[in-house]
């Protein structure tokens, strides 16, 4: 469904990502780890088009998509739910599940999402005209989850879902997680600090280093591989 | 009393026309985070475009008036996307001076060549709208007073409607709040930019034929002393706060009204500005402005 190819990535003379290349299969969830500055963040901001890539192919469905701006990207039904959320606050959260749906036309379709994203986050729908900068963490990575979720996405990539949230709804949300891929079919790429807890919900898994692949697998693979364990996932 | 009433409606009809310039600084400043200062002559077109537009439709027409009226904002638009296209967008991602010495740039632009296309010399603005004096009690209020009000009052209704109920001014203030995600979720933000200045530009037309109603001399440097008090408006209410640029304008030209009518005429201009100064010392967020720590 997705295909980075020998991607490289620089924010001035500084190399983000010297060689990252990984495929994602319809239907699965994939996971990137890596320690902080590995560059997680920097491919997934390149795919979704907030940054360009310096080299490097990324082919989405068949397409070619890494000229493309990023609302064209997210027509093209690949939703990126950035780090540290980025939900609209002075905007309800009604609001901001309308900004979610920005793009799409069909009201009936709209409400249907709608109430997928309420049957997924009930919490959302008691919140509804508040606005969402006063939302707790936890409520606000729901939310922008549920933004997401508006845009009907085939390919919903996950920046840090676990940061700045309260251990109690991590694994709420990480269940959630699970559930929308299942239940909706819809293709995850989840970016995570937590390895532990990203292996566990994913198939697969690519580790980053330094901007390159270091290590790939199936998810419970590499959860056994002893290097990764002494690296990431403490002993 | 009937003197001090007299005043306040002298002073909230001015007042409402820099209200009607500061919206536009004040949205142009919630999406992009700069002053337009083109936009002062941006309101200088708006009263030319009236003052030749008057020389095809009739005047002392209540129709005609408002054909110009709309002729006006309609062409000032087109004027601010047009140099929002060429001046601003290619510096996107450049450092806020350099958009901001833009800014100025494109406003002396407009000044001078305003200077060559229509002449220095003042014009007189022609009576598009039919005129009268009516007293109310001690009161004497001109038609154009009630134009003004009335005008400025329906064109801030709309531009709520819009901000508020509409697609186009959600993603106004998505853009406003947070540029990356409004992409993220689908937002062309080039589109949002382009319709914030038509919008803003449009009010400042709209701004152009109603100071010249009321002050019938127009030239291409008439924009350079209400721009600034607009601005003024825009910082006192809170600059990227649109109730705020709608209250600072009402505020303002009913202070320089009172202070007009005193025996400090001759500082009305300065107070004005000592507001300003005031402002940004004890209150920089403005009055209804919420405080928040800009990088720079």
């Amino acid at each position: 469904m997705l295909t980075v190819k020998n991607l490289e990535v620089c924010y001035g003379a500084i190399t983000a990502l010297r060689d990252v290349s990984f495929t994602i299969e319809q239907g699965r969830i994939v996971t990137l780890i890596g320690a902080n500055g590995a560059g997680k963040t920097t491919t997934l901001r390149t795919i979704s088009g907030l940054l360009r890539a310096k080299q490097g192919g990324i082919t989405f469905k068949g397409e070619d998509i890494s000229k493309l701006p990023p609302h064209q990207i997210v027509a093209r039904g690949l939703c990126h739910v950035p780090e540290g959320r980025m939900v609209f606050a002075n905007l309800s959260v009604d609001e901001n599940l309308a900004m979610g749906a920005y793009l799409k036309t069909d009201k009936a379709k709209i409400a249907s999402n709608r109430d997928y994203v309420f049957n997924v986050f009930p919490r959302l729908k008691e919140r509804l005209a508040q606005a969402a900068g006063t939302l707790s963490g936890g409520e606000q990575q729901m939310l922008a989850i549920g933004r997401a979720l508006m845009g009907e996405p085939q390919l919903l990539m996950l920046d840090e879902p676990s940061l700045g949230i309260a251990p109690k709804l991590i694994s709420t949300i990480f269940e959630k997680i699970v559930e929308i891929n299942r239940t909706h079919g819809i293709t995850i790429l989840l970016v995570e600090q937590n390895a532990n807890l990203a292996l566990e919900v994913s198939h697969d898994a690519y580790v980053l280093e330094t901007g390159a692949v270091a290590m790939q697998g199936p998810s419970a693979e590499l959860r056994n591989n002893p290097d990764l364990k002494a690296a990431y996932l403490g002993g | 009393m009937s003197e001090f009433l007299q005043q306040l409606l002298n002073g909230l009809s001015l007042g409402a026309i820099y209200a009607l310039i500061a919206l536009g600084y004040t949205m142009v400043y919630g999406v992009l985070r700069f002053i337009n200062f083109a936009h002062s002559d941006v309101f200088m077109v708006g009263a030319f475009l009236g003052y030749y537009l008057g020389k095809f439709i009739p005047e002392n027409t209540v129709g005609g008036g408002l054909l110009i009226l709309l002729g006006a904002m309609l062409g000032c638009a087109v004027l601010g996307m047009t140099i929002e296209r060429l001046a601003y967008r290619p510096l996107r991602g450049a450092a806020t001076l350099n958009v901001l010495i833009t800014a100025i740039g494109v406003s002396l632009l407009l000044e001078y060549s305003g200077q060559v296309f229509f002449g220095a010399t003042p014009r007189t603005f022609p009576a598009v709208f039919p005129s009268a004096n009516f007293t109310l009690g001690g009161l004497v209020i001109s038609s154009n007073q009630v134009v003004v009000i009335v005008v400025t009052a329906l064109l801030m209704v709309g531009l709520q409607f819009i901000v508020y109920r509409t697609k186009i001014g959600t993603a106004m203030r998505a853009v406003s709040l947070n540029p990356k995600a409004a992409q993220l979720v689908g937002v062309n933000n080039d589109i949002v930019i382009s319709f914030t200045f038509g919008l803003g530009s449009a009010l400042a037309g709209a701004g152009g034929i109603l100071y010249a109603l009321n002050y019938p001399s127009i030239d291409p440097l008439m924009g350079v002393m209400p721009g600034l008090k607009a601005f003024v408006a825009a910082v006192l209410g809170g600059i990227g706060n649109i109730p705020g640029a709608a209250l600072g304008g009402l505020l303002l030209g009913t202070v320089e009204t009172f202070v007009n009518g005193s025996q400090w005429s001759t500082y009305k201009d300065a107070i004005a500005f000592a507001i300003l100064i005031i402002i940004l010392l004890f209150r920089p967020a403005g009055l209804l402005g919420k405080a928040s720590v800009e990088k720079v």
